[in-house]
């Protein structure tokens, strides 16, 4: 077993472009089912939209990289609008089975071969980061060290991906913190209270979905940045590999999602090298490494269950901020 | 809970407050609140059915019937918090039907809930400025800015503190409500309600559940109240506290109003004696409320 | 967290729903480019391709859809009468000729405009239709119409027999089990692993449904009772059949890898002539038939046997029947055992409806066990069948009016207008407010 390569590969995961889109879109479903309860489970369509919103903006119109992000945040935005309006409201079982069917809908709708001109259906699109590149201040070369190894470009799509988690991870704690924030906690706890005392609880919680909206968007555009994009990517199972990371960290924190989704992603190379060396020096019996890879999925969701179940306020969370949890 | 201790000085009783003799729907001098021909079923059942109501400002008015007469439903409708089939009801004169439940807070009337909500997640003192109106900080662009709403916060603070005094909850004011008593807790959901300058305060139950030896405070408060010049309306079961402190009593029983007037011409009304005791137990109590019309020579 | 209140959304809002749901629903029509491209799928492995001429005349524009293998794809030709599209792998495909997009006159003289594509030994296989002047039988398109109900129908009774086992744990449980792919995932995996082992395949249907039933037991024993043992909140449990969805799905991929297999005569069944020029094949007839006799003795049981209205009780009112004395976790456990069976038994159907097993089979059909579900009133298990009639009717005939790869998409729009509007379904009764 090549232990250096294991090691290289988990540390590699733990500044990578994939893992700060993972926290971005781990931060905006924070917002959405830690603060205000919305039981989301249609992020993955959230990403996919912010994602195709920058491809699709810059390969069909041609907008330079800054108006790309902004249209990228403008469609999840108005994805968000457009769900919210009639689902606020479901109950929380329903609104988890219309969110998922959005999701998928988005995913169908961009693997259609109706739009394939705009979409590039199950192609997916490539090469519209060339104007983010184009602002890369960094000349071409390597950066890092150690097992961290970078081209100029991914080191540029790193450092931007970490700005805006930053400024995102920042607002959202002032929000937090804020009157807004303590009106949000109310409506988590109990809606009718709040609407009692004057509050727009509607208002809010689309307020709250069109935040999480964007910044989970912003997270599929990075995620598609480096490389390309396809509605692959965003299946059902990336949903439910963010709520794991968001349980993970600590569903009600602003903290959590970041630690969360660089413990899962780390996790994940950790164990994508590790089990499929295993199995090639037969330590897993007759398991190919082939298979062996898919091991690692099947011990996420034993994650999964397991956290919900015995320490659902995650690693940083306060149980007593919890409103999903039955005594 | 008759027998309970009196209070510290007799209650001064607003009189005078309706036009004419009183009967269900009567007129009042002053109202807050009118409503008409308000209505809601549930399925087949009429949860209520009130032609004309009018509630007396500035006074203490008591809403009484007997389980399931619609007091909680009426409620609900006037509140916002449901809609009904049928009516129109304005308060100081706007028009609040169709109205949802946050508008009608913040125009002025609020109410607390059978089931007490104090907001456990949050601390004593959060929950008093969770109820305070027109915070810039609760505005999503502006709440990033602490630099906008700081000052208002520290006013928002002060006058939190000051009720909460008064309701002798200060020292709890860092803990979080989910750790208050019941009877706290409704003490809580009470001066939270204040926090908005109110005009009309609409109490659900609030002796629901509360230790006896809370009580008198809870009667207090809510004189107090009208003390300030604020109208209460509270539904009750409690016959002693509604007698002590009630200004006027409205009557329900299956979703219409039976009877209205001071509490002691209420308490004798043999309307009400009916809905409660059932003296003329082999008549339906339909035929006190007007629901079934008896042919001429039976009683 | 559930709200009591009636709060209105302002007419905006509700301009604003309809107007989602209008475009989400005529998005495909409206929006579908007549013009798409002339060759698809070109970074696929695997091509079909074909030259559309009429005696040496390349026709353009011609319409040609493949579908299979839950990948659906169409194109058209190009000037030169040629077309391509790829497939994911090499396996069992239709290929339609749409005779409507041919030049009057014209029409497809040989094999009929529906054909099955058989691979050779390479990736790429070359399919031309045989056309010339003809009479172009004018009822064609109708035939076409009615093979789509019968595949709508195929697919809704498989669809119903998964359906009923989720609307029944919801209804007793509350609980929206989102690992119900897996259970019918594990029908077919188990189905497969007895005939590979050399179980006759007429005994390994029996033991594979009751394997995926023991599943379901097995399910409730270790995981679900002692949760509701615990008082463990709804949204937990949803989560925990989430992390079981997951689970169950990666155990199937180590096992069975990216890879499409076949079960024993799923391909190659004899077509048999229906009327017109209507065919089934002996593998629908029989899967429509199996389907048809299990829902008959499900309903039998349901409304006669004593543990049938045990559970209607339980899932009309789960507290009222407890205080009537019914044992409801014995009930509980009769259902998953019943919905783990039921939902194997669909899995083996999905297997030789589509044809093929994949890791992800289930995953791929769980949200139209939803749509079923709501759609019939989650709840009730006649509102499972009737939903999953509807939905798999609905999905294959709307390949006839829309793109043929949106046909999904109908469902889920319907499923969604459902829940925001009567969410009780067909035949779910209105929960009373407050």
């Amino acid at each position: 077993m090549d232990i250096a390569s294991i090691f290289v590969n988990t540390a590699q995961a733990l500044f990578s472009p994939v893992t700060i889109a993972f926290a971005l879109a781990a931060l905006g479903l924070a917002i959405h089912f830690g603060f205000v309860g919305l039981l989301n489970f249609g992020i993955a369509g959230f990403m996919a939209v912010g994602a195709y919103g920058y491809a699709i903006s810059t390969l069909t119109f041609g907008f330079p990289w800054w108006a790309a992000f902004l249209a990228s945040m403008a469609a999840s935005a108005l994805f968000a609008v457009l769900l919210g309006i009639p689902t606020l409201q479901l109950r929380g079982d329903y609104l988890a089975i219309v969110t998922i069917a959005a999701a998928e809908i988005v995913r169908l709708l961009l693997l259609s071969t109706t739009w394939i001109e705009t979409t590039g259906s199950a192609d997916g699109l490539v090469a519209y980061a060339n104007d983010f590149r184009s602002i890369n201040p960094f000349p071409s070369g390597v950066y890092g060290l150690g097992p961290w190894s970078y081209t100029a470009n991914q080191f540029w799509v790193l450092l931007f991906g970490l700005i805006i988690l930053a400024v995102a991870a920042f607002l959202l704690w002032r929000l937090v913190r804020s009157p807004w924030g303590r009106v949000i906690k109310g409506i988590r706890e109990d809606e009718d209270a709040v609407r009692a005392l004057g509050k727009n609880v509607f208002a809010y919680k689309m307020q709250a979905l069109v935040v999480g909206g964007i910044v989970a968007g912003l997270g599929g555009a990075l995620y598609v940045l480096p490389s390309s994009a396809n509605p692959m990517l965003f299946a059902t199972s990336l949903t439910f590999f963010v709520w794991t990371a968001l349980l993970l960290g600590g569903a009600a924190t602003v903290f959590g999602p970041l630690l969360g989704a660089v413990i899962f992603w780390v996790l994940q190379a950790f164990l994508g090298s590790l089990l499929p060396a295993m199995a090639e020096a037969g330590l897993l019996g007759a398991l190919s490494s082939a298979q062996a890879g898919a091991l690692r999925f099947v011990l996420v969701g034993i994650l999964l269950v397991v956290i919900v179940i015995v320490r659902p306020q995650g690693i940083v969370g306060d149980k007593r901020e919890l409103t999903f949890v039955r005594k | 809970m008759s027998g309970s201790k009196p209070l510290k000085k007799a209650p001064q009783k607003s009189t005078g407050l309706h036009v004419g003799d009183a009967s269900p729907g009567v007129k009042k001098v002053d109202p807050i609140l009118v409503a008409d021909h308000v209505s809601r079923k549930f399925g087949g059942l009429v949860a209520v059915d009130v032609e004309h109501v009018e509630i007396p400002r500035g006074a203490i008015t008591a809403l009484i019937g007997p389980n399931g007469a619609g007091k909680t439903t009426l409620f609900n409708l006037l509140t916002g918090f449901d809609k009904p089939d049928t009516g129109t009801w304005s308060f100081s004169g706007k028009n609040l039907a169709g109205v949802p439940a946050h508008k009608v807070a913040q125009m002025g009337q609020v109410r607390t809930f059978q089931l007490t909500k104090a907001l456990g997640l949050l601390t004593v003192l959060e929950n008093m400025k969770l109820g305070a109106k027109d915070q810039t900080g609760e505005s999503l662009f502006q709440s990033i800015f602490p630099f906008l709403w700081r000052k208002q916060e520290a006013e928002i603070e002060e006058r939190a503190l000051e009720i909460l005094e008064r309701f002798k909850l200060l020292k709890l004011k860092g803990d979080f409500a989910a750790s208050l008593s019941g009877g706290q807790r409704k003490l809580l959901e009470m001066a939270r309600a204040l926090m908005s300058n109110p005009t009309l305060v609409m109490l659900d139950e609030p002796m629901a559940g509360v230790n006896p030896a809370l009580t008198e405070s809870l009667l207090e408060h809510i004189l107090d109240l009208k003390t300030q010049g604020m109208t209460v309306l509270f539904v009750e079961h409690d016959m002693h506290m509604v007698r002590h402190i009630a200004d006027w009593v409205i009557v329900m029983a299956e979703g219409r109003i039976i009877a209205e007037g001071p509490p002691e011409d209420v308490m004798k009304d043999e309307a009400v004696v009916d809905a409660y005791l059932g003296s003329h137990q082999d008549v339906d109590l339909g035929v006190v409320t007007g629901r079934i019309t008896l042919p001429k020579g039976e009683k | 967290m559930k709200s009591a209140t009636a709060e209105d959304p302002t007419f905006l809002a509700k301009a604003m729903k309809v107007f989602l749901i209008a475009v989400l629903a005529l998005g495909g029509v409206l929006f579908a480019a007549p013009a798409i491209a002339d060759s698809v799928g070109e970074d696929f492995e695997n091509q079909v391709s074909g030259n559309v001429r009429n005696e040496g005349t390349p026709l353009s524009g011609v319409r040609i859809i493949i579908e299979g293998n839950g990948y659906s794809a169409e194109t058209v030709t190009d000037g030169d009468g040629k077309w391509s599209i790829g497939v994911p792998e090499a396996g069992t495909y239709e290929i339609t000729l749409v005779e409507d997009t041919l030049p009057d006159g014209i029409a497809v003289l040989e094999g009929g405009s529906t054909q099955t594509i058989e691979w050779g030994f390479t990736n790429s296989v070359v399919w031309n239709f045989f056309i010339g002047e003809s009479e172009r039988n004018p009822t064609s398109q109708l035939d076409q119409f009615f093979m789509r109900v019968f595949a709508g129908a195929n697919f809704g009774l498989l669809l119903g027999l998964a359906a009923i086992g989720l609307s029944l744990v919801f209804g007793t449980t509350a609980l929206p089990n989102f690992a119900h792919g897996e259970m019918v995932t594990m029908g077919a995996l188990f189905t497969l692993f007895l005939t590979l082992a050399g179980v006759p395949l007429l005994l390994s249907f029996p033991i594979a449904v009751a394997l995926s039933a023991l599943f379901g037991w097995g399910l409730d024993a270790a995981v679900w009772a002692p949760l509701r043992a615990r008082g463990v909140g709804i949204v937990q449990l949803m989560i925990v059949s989430i992390g079981l969805s997951l689970t169950f799905r990666y155990i199937t991929q180590a096992f069975l890898g990216g890879g499409t297999e076949q079960l024993p005569g799923a391909l190659g069944s004899p077509e048999i002539p229906i009327f017109r020029t209507v065919t089934l094949s002996v593998n629908d007839l029989v899967s429509m038939g199996v389907s048809l006799v299990v829902l008959v003795a499900f309903a039998f049981w349901l409304l006669r046997s004593k543990m049938g209205k045990a559970t209607r009780a339980v899932s009309d009112n789960a507290d009222l029947a407890a205080a009537s004395g019914i044992n409801v976790d014995q009930v509980i456990r009769v259902v998953w055992i019943m919905a783990g069976g039921l939902a194997g038994l669909a899995g083996i159907l999905w297997a030789y409806f589509r044809p093929g097993l994949k890791w992800d089979m289930g995953e791929k059909i769980l949200l139209f066990i939803f749509a079923a579900g709501v759609l019939g009133g989650l709840g009730t298990a006649f509102g499972a069948f009737v939903g999953a009639m509807i939905v798999g009717v609905l999905i294959e005939t709307s390949a006839q009016f829309i793109p043929s790869d949106l046909k999904y998409v109908g469902a889920l729009v319907v499923m969604i207008v459902i829940l925001l509007f009567r969410p009780q379904g067909i035949l779910g009764r209105r929960e009373r407010i407050g």
